[in-house]
């Protein structure tokens, strides 16, 4: 019989030095303390004296070593740890990308295996490592994180514990040589460790932290068991998740930056769906007004969905279920000729097949009337 | 008979001709104006935009019924790629999009934004240049290079553009600019 899957614990930061790997190992005298089997899988200290005393007590597990390109490189020993078999692994910096060659491409899958035997894991990793944070990090920073990790990595944790100093404190520990060797202090003041970058990253911590808590809370809320919790076909569950809906030409992208504007204020993902008729040909200006869109969607960093079908509101709550959508936004419908009179508006079709979902329908403010004095 | 059967289909076509007549006089003549949509862009960088650059861009596109196109230009730094999503640029375009789009529409203007990026203001200019035809484009030199599109690149654009090129020289009533607090209510 399979063991049952261990209990996953992250320790997430805004940059390193905020003492991600020093909680690790202090969890871990405290399980050691309670009498259970603990070692360390993998440690970096980066030669951080505190770290490398407080690491003493606690078993580590040699690295292996893997040979790549005629080079003998360290990693951590994954069948090592799963022969040893302990109640409680201590891995360190879980977005690490491994040698070629290794069982796996990145640390994170190795702990899945970890996982999977039934070993409790105590991880670490820096928020900047999130895919979906990437590119917005990039540009709040000025530095690209090419060791990524997948969101669901996180949305997998049992346990995430946000590891928070405030940017003065990294600054202060970093001129005292706490994080990087003397050499290193100056380089990294002038480029990454400056107090806009880390108010930034501090503040997307804390936001995502934020959100994985209540996608955690939602999603026990409405869904239960353990397996249940971590099925692919469970929807997504975050705070909100907006969905516009678009069609092409000028006035959707209107709709598009309220939507995205709404998205910002309440923090949470958009999407814009496009609903296309079977073999809709599109004319020369709907053509123009779709590129636009795929533009204005790019740079805003939203996902814009087509879908072919010609039952509008059935695809728009498919879609809607499937994404975990629990706002969705319209702009104001042309009015009905002839027969088209008779049918349900569309937003009376989502509201009765999406209840819970909140149907808004996007004025044009430019035409409201001005109240009289 | 016969003489019944023409009367009664002179009565017929006269009842048709007099049903149709209010119709044909109620249906608008056509313009005398150009058949072709005409597009005049409208490019901008920061977080404001001269109200001269916007009243004359306005005003031309009345004249000429044609699409009032403002583009907002984001550069992008040479680490990322140049397809990033620039959230941040964004928090300062998309405002002053809609504050324009709203006042264009207010006056009855189509409006039809564009959003684009590049390297530098120009390379984004460049692409959108590029990517459509438009019949005028119109700029607002201002007194800070260092805010938008330099006088180089000015330069450029008379250069490339493919289309009538108006540049409004600095003016005083500059001063008075299109920001995002020009919003109508909720954005």
């Amino acid at each position: 019989m399979a063991p049952d899957r261990g209990h996953y614990k992250i320790f997430l930061g805004m940059a390193a030095g905020v003492g991600k790997t020093y909680r690790m190992l202090q969890e871990g005298h405290v399980e050691l303390d309670n009498g259970r089997d603990v070692v360390v899988g993998l440690l970096e200290t980066h030669a951080r004296a505190e770290t490398a005393a407080l690491a003493e007590g606690l078993e580590l597990l040699p690295r292996r070593r893997v040979s790549y390109r005629d080079q003998q490189l360290e990693e951590m020993d994954l069948p090592g740890i799963l022969r040893r078999a302990p109640e409680v692994c201590l891995i360190d910096e879980l977005a690490h990308t491994n040698v070629p060659g290794a069982e796996h491409v990145k640390r994170y899958e190795d702990i899945d295996d970890v996982l999977a035997a039934g070993i409790h894991v105590v991880s670490t990793v820096n928020v900047q490592h999130l895919e979906s944070l990437n590119d917005r990090i990039a540009e709040l920073t000025g530095v690209t994180v090419r060791e990524t990790i997948p969101d669901h990595v996180l949305g997998h944790a049992d346990e995430i514990v946000m590891i928070d100093v405030s940017p003065e404190a990294l600054l202060d520990r970093l001129r005292a040589g706490k994080v990087y060797p003397a050499a290193r202090i100056d380089a990294a003041l002038n480029n990454f460790f400056r107090i806009e970058n880390l108010a930034a990253l501090r503040e997307v911590a804390l936001r995502q932290v934020a959100e994985e808590v209540e996608a955690k809370r939602i999603v026990t809320e409405h869904v239960g068991t353990r397996n249940e919790l971590f099925s692919e076909a469970a929807p997504q569950a975050v705070g909100e998740r907006l969905m516009a809906l678009v069609e092409p030409y000028p006035g959707a992208q209107r709709l598009v930056r309220r939507a995205w504007r709404s998205a910002q204020r309440l923090g949470s993902q958009l999407d814009v769906l496009w609903v296309q008729r079977p073999g809709q040909r599109l004319t020369v200006e709907q053509e123009s007004s779709l590129a636009a869109l795929r533009t204005l969607a790019s740079v805003l960093g939203v996902n814009l969905l087509t879908e072919e079908s010609d039952m509008l509101a059935d695809t728009v709550a498919r879609v809607a279920t499937e994404r975990g959508t629990t706002y969705i936004l319209l702009g104001r419908s042309r009015e009905p000729h002839g027969l088209a009179r008779l049918r349900t508006p569309l937003p009376q079709q989502l509201m009765r097949r999406l209840p819970g979902v909140d149907v808004r329908i996007v004025a044009d403010r430019a035409l409201r009337h001005e109240p009289t004095p | 008979m016969t003489a019944a059967l023409l009367l009664l289909a002179g009565l017929g076509l006269g009842l048709a001709l007099g049903l149709a007549a209010p119709r044909l006089r109620s249906r608008p003549q056509p313009a005398a104006r150009p058949t072709a949509t005409r597009q005049i862009l409208l490019p901008f960088t920061g977080t404001t935009l001269s109200r001269r650059a916007l009243e004359a861009a306005m005003r031309l596109a009345r004249v000429d019924d044609a699409t009032l196109m403002p583009a907002f230009l984001a550069t992008v730094p040479l680490h990322q790629s140049l397809e990033s999503p620039l959230p941040k640029q964004c928090t300062i375009g998309m405002p002053l999009l809609e504050a324009i789009e709203q006042r264009a529409a207010a006056q009855h203007i189509p409006v039809d934004a564009r959003v684009e990026r590049g390297r530098s203001y120009r390379h984004a200019l460049s692409r959108l240049l590029e990517q459509e035809q438009f019949d005028r484009v119109i700029i607002s030199a201002g007194d800070d290079p260092r805010t938008g599109l330099s006088g180089d690149d000015l330069l450029w654009v008379i250069d490339h553009a493919n289309a009538e090129v108006m540049i409004l020289r600095p003016a005083p009533e500059d001063a008075r600019v299109i920001s995002a607090s020009g919003v109508a209510g909720h954005f």
